[in-house]
């Protein structure tokens, strides 16, 4: 866990965190920083929600071997976070039915939502990030 | 919810992902590479036009003009907006979904 | 209303610093509050002082920098991003602070909109 400034400062508030994941893993940085974000926002002891969505759900595939790569896997990462409290993963349906995969093939627990399910979902949020 | 899409819809399907996430009556800014989507004459324009009738469709006005467009190429329905204006609506509209 | 700022990629190579920076200064000019204009990914690259376009082009680093000077905005660079890229302290801008990501969550939970520019 990274070392936390600021953790004081929150007021009591707790929002709503979505970091919506849309972009496939490795070929950018974008989703393992998007991880960083997840982590210190539970350290932050917000309601944190996760969607994958577009090639995002492929983040959560099982089986990344990036050692040919040398680049780190953060499946490990993804595993450990039921041990910070952070449950509420949701993968998009048709993202995940569109590129032949199955809730099965996931890493992680995950809820398996329609679109108009994450268009609510998306919509009930006071803070979305990701990429 | 304001939903900002900023990647051209001939490159990549941000603003397609985008409509069919986003609630109806929600707004969406189109800026950056993503003007092209609210141009007429396109393969995309009948993506706009119907887009107009499920949610405010607004343009960034300084992005259409550094690329060679102004109001007159622009979708009918689509309002053409200046940064002061994606202020207002992002205070206006709650919360900015980014569709990147 | 009070706005946090987040810049997700570095100046030059995409429009998104721009952008935020039109942006920026719009909340101002409106007469709103920006709590805090977080760098993050190669984001951190608009702090580098060392930063020399030609003279006909805007200077990306600069101009957060004045911004920051007239509206004493609080700009953070992320410092695990920072490091990764060799941009320490002492490359560091005017105006321009290194901090941890925690400065992120925390902007999302103080301001009222969180505004994201990136690629």
């Amino acid at each position: 866990m990274p070392e936390i400034e600021g953790v004081e400062n929150t007021g009591g508030v707790i929002k709503k965190f979505l970091y919506l994941n849309s972009k496939a893993p490795y070929g950018t940085v974008y989703a393992l920083e998007v991880l960083e974000m997840i982590l210190i926002s539970a350290a932050f002891e917000q309601d944190v929600h996760v969607a994958f969505v577009d090639d995002g759900v492929y983040q959560i595939k099982r089986g990344h071997d990036t050692k040919g790569i040398e680049m780190k896997s953060f499946l490990p990462t993804y595993r450990a976070l039921e041990g910070y409290d952070i449950e509420k993963l949701y993968v998009e349906k048709e993202s995940m039915e569109e590129r032949g995969l199955r809730a099965e093939d996931f890493i992680v627990p995950v809820t398996v939502t329609n679109r108009l399910a994450m268009s609510h979902l998306i919509a009930s949020m006071d803070v979305v990030l990701g990429g | 919810m304001l939903h900002t899409v900023n990647k051209s819809p001939f490159e990549r399907n941000a603003f397609k992902g985008c409509l069919a996430r986003a609630q109806k009556d929600s707004v969406i800014l189109l800026f950056e590479d993503a003007v092209y989507a609210a141009i007429k004459g396109t393969t995309i324009e009948s993506v706009t036009v119907r887009a107009t009738q499920d949610f405010k469709v607004c343009v960034l006005g300084p992005d259409l003009k550094a690329r060679g467009y102004d109001e007159g190429h622009v979708v009918e329905g689509v309002t053409v907006v200046d940064y002061g204006d994606f202020v207002d609506m992002v205070v206006a509209y709650g919360p900015v979904v980014a569709w990147l | 209303m009070r706005f946090g700022i987040l810049v997700n990629e570095g100046p030059f190579n995409h429009q998104a610093s721009d952008s935020a920076y039109k942006f920026t200064e719009a909340v101002l000019r409106k007469g709103h509050e920006v709590y805090r204009v977080f760098f993050y990914y190669d984001g951190v690259n608009n702090a580098n002082k060392l930063s020399e376009p030609p003279s006909d082009d805007r200077h990306i680093v600069k101009r957060w920098s004045e911004l920051a000077k007239a509206h004493n905005l609080d700009l953070v660079v992320c410092v695990a991003a920072a490091l990764r890229r060799g941009m320490k302290d002492e490359l560091l801008a005017e105006g321009f602070r290194i901090s941890g990501l925690g400065q992120l969550i925390e902007a999302g939970i103080q301001s009222d909109r969180l505004v994201m520019f990136g690629d």
